[in-house]
């Protein structure tokens, strides 16, 4: 037999004490309002500590792994612990002590030890007759369910199923509270333990309440449940934090214009009172003539010096298809304002990059549309240097943008085009380096370039600096700016796959020599 | 709702039912439960049903993102033509499979999820969905792409002298017109 019996009670009660502790920790992570507040507030303090709360779904997804492996072992040793209080009530054998403990307790059905009463019953009957067994099972459920659904396929391909399916939390939780309530374990009473000391009765069980033994019949009594005093309060706050979302969802957002890019990317420009972002954030978008209950995040593409903040949504599924739809997106003529349909933002959230501008030279780099934050930022750029001409602590920053076709350049080579053209009327056309690089080109094309390759504006962007084929050496690139800048700290900021941000991370460690620091900024925006 | 496949999650939830069979048995002969019988069956059932979940089924719209080496189960499971196929008869067959499950705890759990599946399954094969192999694409290569690894013999196509003198002073001037489109019009 794999476990012995006097343990497997206890390997049961390790592993709900470490689901206790994690049930309440898996709700804070997913309150991101309330993260949001901590974040600003705790930026005062340490920076790092800040952004530790932009891993919060990375957290969510571990504490999950924790309860279901913890679920795992709980269960496997609750099978052997019925096991073997089956076997003490099958067992009728008043010289084996198991079966005289199950004795105890017959008449009154109070002070027994055996959760099993009779010896006409088998475990299963008696999982689906206990309040622990019950709720038991339908918890495991639920979180199978829940695992199933959240599985990466079907989260991101079919987001409805694995959101509304997560939604079993919620059962979860109420079976959570209530699984202990039948006070199906046991334990020796106080008072019992001065009149039959275990450590000298034990094994004196068959002169327990007889005249002569100083034993008297040992009793026990259920524990109180427990579990709700570890995740009441986390689930008060998670309710909090759902009330928070619905009155933010009722106030009123004004979508002040739309804007149909080529690469079936989608421009919503919007106004709302009170609202204050920093670079590179991104809201929560709900709109309730296509979907009542989806918000989906989007990244903030404006400055927080402009006047309305908008997000360039890229059309690829049902959501996105509805919401370009209803903005008229597939009308030829332009809409009347009030056809627009409402929408409601949650938010802002996330990374402000404003750790950007702490370094005294930057490197940017977004693949494909990862380079989305990078407009918020090379806006605002702009606008504190340009505009404002204030003193930014940022000189330099070195741009790279990697992408397999050319298609979803037009909206961002507009922006890098107006910006060049008013960084040279400024004279200061070297504060920003741009790199773009084609990825993949088709054949034709490679030919329209070689024949144009003398031309002083780039054929493709119509920018003066050119778009480079394939991918950066970024070997060269690191070495270059490493000569330039001598004696700085160099910032490196990647939105992008996570093997361009593995080798980026190599770079920087591996030129990062004499005075020159190469920081790898990790979060993903 | 519209486009969601729900093959796509029965199959997950099938799979994860398999395993926790598989253990619930494996615990249930391990330990020598009373029942162990049952037990072992989950093992057999629990191992079948892994194998035939195990390779993800094509998705009728959008990649489809296969399972580490499941080619050969890919093939395996294709041998069996309509059976596999068709998510009724999977439907049917986990309902079937789970049923002995119930009659011991160890292997409760796993027969309640694989019922589970099985009705997720129930509502793929009433939407019309069915079970579609992911095999390797061929790739037809175009020719073109050898001629990739040899380096063009001839210099480009260059403009008339007269042009070529103009390109130091005008760039406009200088570009001429290909007389064959490179550009995918």
């Amino acid at each position: 037999v794999m476990v012995p019996k006097e343990q497997a009670l206890s390997w049961a009660r390790a592993p709900a004490a470490c689901l206790n502790f994690n049930c309440m920790l898996i709700l804070l992570p997913v309150c991101r309002n309330l993260l949001s507040f901590l974040r600003g507030s705790i930026q005062f303090c340490s920076r790092t500590a800040a952004r530790q709360l932009d891993r919060n779904l990375t957290f969510h997804k571990l504490v999950a792994y924790m309860i279901a492996f913890h679920t795992a072992v709980h269960i496997i040793a609750h099978l052997f612990n019925f096991e073997f209080f089956m076997d003490a009530q099958l067992n009728r054998n008043s010289s084996f002590l198991p079966f005289v403990l199950s004795e105890i307790g017959t008449d009154d059905n109070a002070s027994f030890l055996n959760p099993i009463r009779s010896n006409e019953t088998n475990p299963t009957i008696v999982m689906f007759t206990t309040i622990a067994g019950v709720t038991g099972v339908v918890i495991t459920l639920a979180l199978i369910l829940i695992i199933t659904s959240s599985m990466e396929v079907i989260r991101r391909s079919y987001f409805e199923v694995f959101w509304y399916t997560h939604h079993l939390f919620i059962i979860f939780f109420i079976g959570l509270v209530f699984h202990g309530y039948g006070r199906i374990v046991r334990g020796q009473t106080a008072g019992s333990q001065q009149t039959n000391k275990p450590h000298l009765c034990a094994d004196r069980f068959e002169d327990w309440g007889k005249n002569e033994s100083d034993c008297a019949v040992p009793e026990f009594a259920g524990n109180p449940p427990g579990t709700w005093k570890w995740v009441l309060g986390p689930m008060i706050l998670y309710v909090c934090e759902r009330l928070v979302r619905i009155y933010r969802s009722h106030q009123k957002v004004v979508i002040t214009k739309v804007v149909m890019h080529p690469s079936k990317t989608l421009e919503l420009q919007m106004r709302k009172k009170g609202f204050h972002m920093e670079v590179g954030q991104y809201v929560f978008i709900q709109c309730p003539s296509v979907s009542r209950h989806e918000w989906h995040p989007f990244t903030l593409t404006s400055a927080p010096e402009e006047d309305y903040f908008s997000a360039h949504i890229r059309i690829v599924g049902d959501w996105t298809q509805a919401l370009y739809e209803a903005c008229g997106g597939d009308k030829t003529e332009t809409q009347e304002a009030w056809k627009l349909p409402k929408v409601a933002i949650d938010g802002p959230f996330g990374t402000a990059s404003e750790d950007v501008f702490r370094y005294e030279v930057v490197m940017l780099v977004g693949a494909g549309i990862g380079v989305t934050p990078f407009a918020s930022i090379l806006k605002s750029v702009w606008y504190k240097r340009i505009q404002n001409n204030q003193e930014v602590f940022t000189k330099k920053i070195y741009f790279y943008w990697l992408c397999p076709e050319t298609e979803a350049f037009e909206w961002f080579a507009d922006l890098l085009q107006s910006l060049e053209r008013q960084m040279a009327e400024k004279d200061v056309a070297n504060f920003l380096s741009y790199n773009i690089y084609l990825t993949r080109w088709k054949e034709t094309e490679a030919a329209h370039f070689r024949v144009h390759h003398e031309a002083e504006n780039d054929p493709i962007t119509g920018l003066k600096q050119k778009t480079l084929y394939g991918k950066p050496n970024w070997d060269n690139e690191f070495t270059n700016i490493a000569s330039k800048h001598p004696g700085t700290k160099v910032g490196v900021f990647l939105c992008g796959p996570p093997q361009l941000g593995k080798s980026l991370e190599k770079q920087c460690l591996s030129h990062t020599e004499g005075d020159v620091k190469f920081i790898f900024n990790k979060e993903n925006f | 709702m519209g486009k969601i496949e729900w093959a796509m999650w029965a199959n997950e939830q099938a799979l994860a039912s398999g395993l926790i069979l598989l253990a619930g048995g494996i615990v249930g002969v391990a330990g020598q439960f009373r029942g162990w019988e049952f037990a072992a069956y989950a093992v057999a059932a629990g191992v079948f049903v892994c194998l035939l979940e195990y390779p993800r089924s094509k998705r009728a719209k959008g990649t489809s993102v296969e399972r580490s080496g499941q080619y050969c189960f890919t093939v395996c499971v294709k041998a069996f033509g309509p059976l596999t196929r068709n998510y009724y008869v999977r439907a049917f067959l986990h309902a079937a499979i789970c049923v002995p499950g119930g009659f011991m705890l160890a292997t409760v759990l796993g027969c309640v999820c694989l019922g589970i599946a099985s009705l997720i399954y129930l509502a793929a094969a009433i939407r019309g969905e069915h079970w579609e192999p992911i095999l390797p694409r061929k790739d037809v290569r175009k020719p073109v792409a050898e001629s990739i690894k040899n380096p063009p013999q001839n210099p480009p196509p260059r403009p008339p002298p007269e042009t070529r003198r103009k390109q130091a002073k005008d760039l406009e001037g200088a570009a001429y017109d290909n007389p064959s489109s490179v550009t995918d019009d």
